[in-house]
């Protein structure tokens, strides 16, 4: 417990916890077709409750 | 009104979110006033009247604090409020709560206002307000967490929709950041003064800790959500890629909180603290330009629409200053160009591309695509909607090129020494040589005041256009009655 004391140990280890937790991230993101393909359907979330919209004629 | 749209005032809280709109405009009006009245006041000293009231110093807060946590705060609990119901599809969680909001985020806008031109102030960047306002934020923010997360339980879509994810991060950030920079012990429990637990350097730190994470969650985070839902929303497409807008979000948050140290570069802050928040803001240049990339690309096959549509034109005029500043904050942060920008107008003009390029772009984009939602009409007209985007447009290019000019000058003027190694020039010579660009930043500040106060006008009879249709609607209705 000791070693977790010192500031000189624990930020290199916070840098390489967080570094490693962002790689995982990105692979998890980019890693498998299949996981990119869901992923990528939840970008149509924002049209879900079209229905209920109004066009104003600002709208292009 | 139609009975589709009954159906979404039915089924969505949309007075808060009204409320907040009106605001938001509201305080624009304001903010931006006073930035012009201190403009002028530097390029013209006679307008201070020789009163400490409205003095530059006691104004500029009253004019950073209106823009950016009036406008820009209230724009956001807006459209944040919009968003989370609408990608949810479910109410607002706590109505109650959500108008406390409301009232309490109004008076801390007007209390800290009332204490900077009383004389009272913390002396911090962005952070102004004493004590007491302080814990009112404190309570107001605590508030909007509960009723923002409690929105996204009762959530009827599984996926959390990642505009949700931007406006979170700068919720949690946002507590974070004001509670560790504002900790302080008061003089006396019946004065405004305290003293900063921080001291020296530490508090320098803390300061721009604050300072930096300011911009990169409370102007940057924040108005990404407002981006990543009104960008697709305004153009009838999805985002570009769902992907890159993940990494683009944990991008920023593993990366942002790192940079605030660039502010304190050949200064007696620790070397290697100001050249990590260098390495971090380089960094950062990879995230924001892939999030830029992927709001602009979202009108990828649709751009066409840039030449009809005046709103469309205000997002992606602001996702353009979005990637202009996000490319010269970091080359800012080097310490080299900083030894000649720090200090200078540069800074100035880059905060206002930033503020005025992008953070107030994308929200007049999106409280024109909202405000004819909330009140069921049209926009009363979209010819003040596009002469409100050239006089934005030309006030944001008039500011940051006089600024550009200015503060490159003032850099150069004071590092010139002449043949015998005494400086060449005396301070008050930058000064006088700095005036024609203060007289034209002040310009720029009119142009873009003058394109906010016709979207007031332009909202206003919106508003009123609603309320004549209701009349009218309800009168055959109470006639057959």
């Amino acid at each position: 417990m000791e070693w977790f004391a010192h500031p000189e140990n624990t930020k290199p280890l916070g840098l390489l916890i967080f570094f490693i937790t962002f790689c995982l991230i990105v692979l998890w993101v980019y890693g498998s077709r299949k996981r990119g393909e869901k992923l990528e359907e939840h970008k149509h979330i924002p049209f879900l409750d079209d229905d209920d919209e109004m066009k104003d004629k600002s709208n292009g | 009104m139609s009975a589709a749209s009954m159906e979404a005032n039915e089924q969505y809280n949309y007075d808060i979110i009204k409320k907040f709109a009106v605001m938001a405009v509201f305080w624009a009006v304001i903010g931006m006033f006073v930035g012009v009245y201190i403009a002028s006041e530097l390029a013209w000293p006679f307008l201070n009247f020789d009163s400490p009231y409205i003095s530059f110093g006691r104004f500029r807060p009253v004019h950073t604090g209106g823009v950016i946590f009036g406008f820009g705060g209230s724009a956001l609990f807006a459209t944040s409020y919009y968003v989370v119901q609408r990608t949810c599809q479910t109410k607002l969680f706590a109505p109650g709560l959500a108008t406390f909001t409301f009232w309490g985020w109004q008076a801390i806008i007007v209390l800290a206002a009332l204490s900077y031109v009383t004389g009272y102030s913390q002396g911090r960047e962005y952070a102004e307000m004493e004590w007491p306002i302080d814990l009112l934020i404190l309570f107001v923010w605590v508030a909007y967490m509960i009723v923002y997360i409690g929105t996204l339980m009762l959530r009827k879509q599984p996926h959390i929709y990642v505009a949700n994810w931007f406006y979170l991060s700068f919720i949690l950030a946002t507590a974070l950041l004001h509670t560790f920079n504002n900790i302080a012990v008061p003089v006396d429990l019946f004065t405004l003064k305290s003293y900063s637990l921080f001291s020296g350097a530490q508090d320098a730190m803390t300061q721009w800790w604050y300072g930096h994470n300011a911009v990169g969650f409370f102007l940057t985070a924040a108005f990404l959500g407002m981006m990543y839902y009104f960008v697709p929303k305004h153009a009838g497409r999805p985002v570009y890629s769902y992907r890159l807008s993940i990494v683009h979000f944990w991008a920023l948050s593993f990366m942002y909180m790192w940079v605030g140290t660039h502010h304190l570069h050949w200064t007696a802050l620790p070397d290697w603290a100001s050249t990590l928040g260098a390495t971090f803001s380089i960094m950062l240049l990879l995230p924001s330009w892939g999030g830029m990339i992927n709001g602009i690309m979202t009108l990828s096959g649709a751009w066409d629409k840039l030449r009809t549509d005046p709103i469309m034109r205000f997002m992606i005029v602001a996702l353009s200053f979005y990637g202009m500043s996000t490319f010269e904050g970091p080359l800012m942060s080097l310490k080299d160009v900083n030894a000649l920008s720090h200090y200078t107008d540069w800074t100035v003009g880059h905060v206002h591309s930033g503020a005025l390029g992008w953070v107030a772009m994308i929200s007049f984009g999106s409280l024109y695509h909202m405000i004819p939602r909330l009140w069921n009409t049209p926009m009363y007209s979209v010819k003040l909607i596009n002469a409100h985007f050239w006089l934005a447009t030309i006030g944001v290019l008039l500011y940051i090129t006089a600024m550009w000019i200015s503060g490159i000058s003032q850099g150069l003027m004071w590092r010139a020494f002449d043949d015998f190694g005494n400086l060449q020039y005396s301070f008050v010579e930058s000064v006088a040589a700095m005036h024609p660009f203060y007289a034209m930043r002040a310009i720029g500040g009119m142009f873009y005041l003058t394109g906010m106060c016709l979207m007031a006008y332009n909202v206003y009879m919106t508003i009123r256009q609603a309320a004549q249709a209701t009349e009218t609607a309800g009168a055959p209705a109470a006639a057959t009655a």
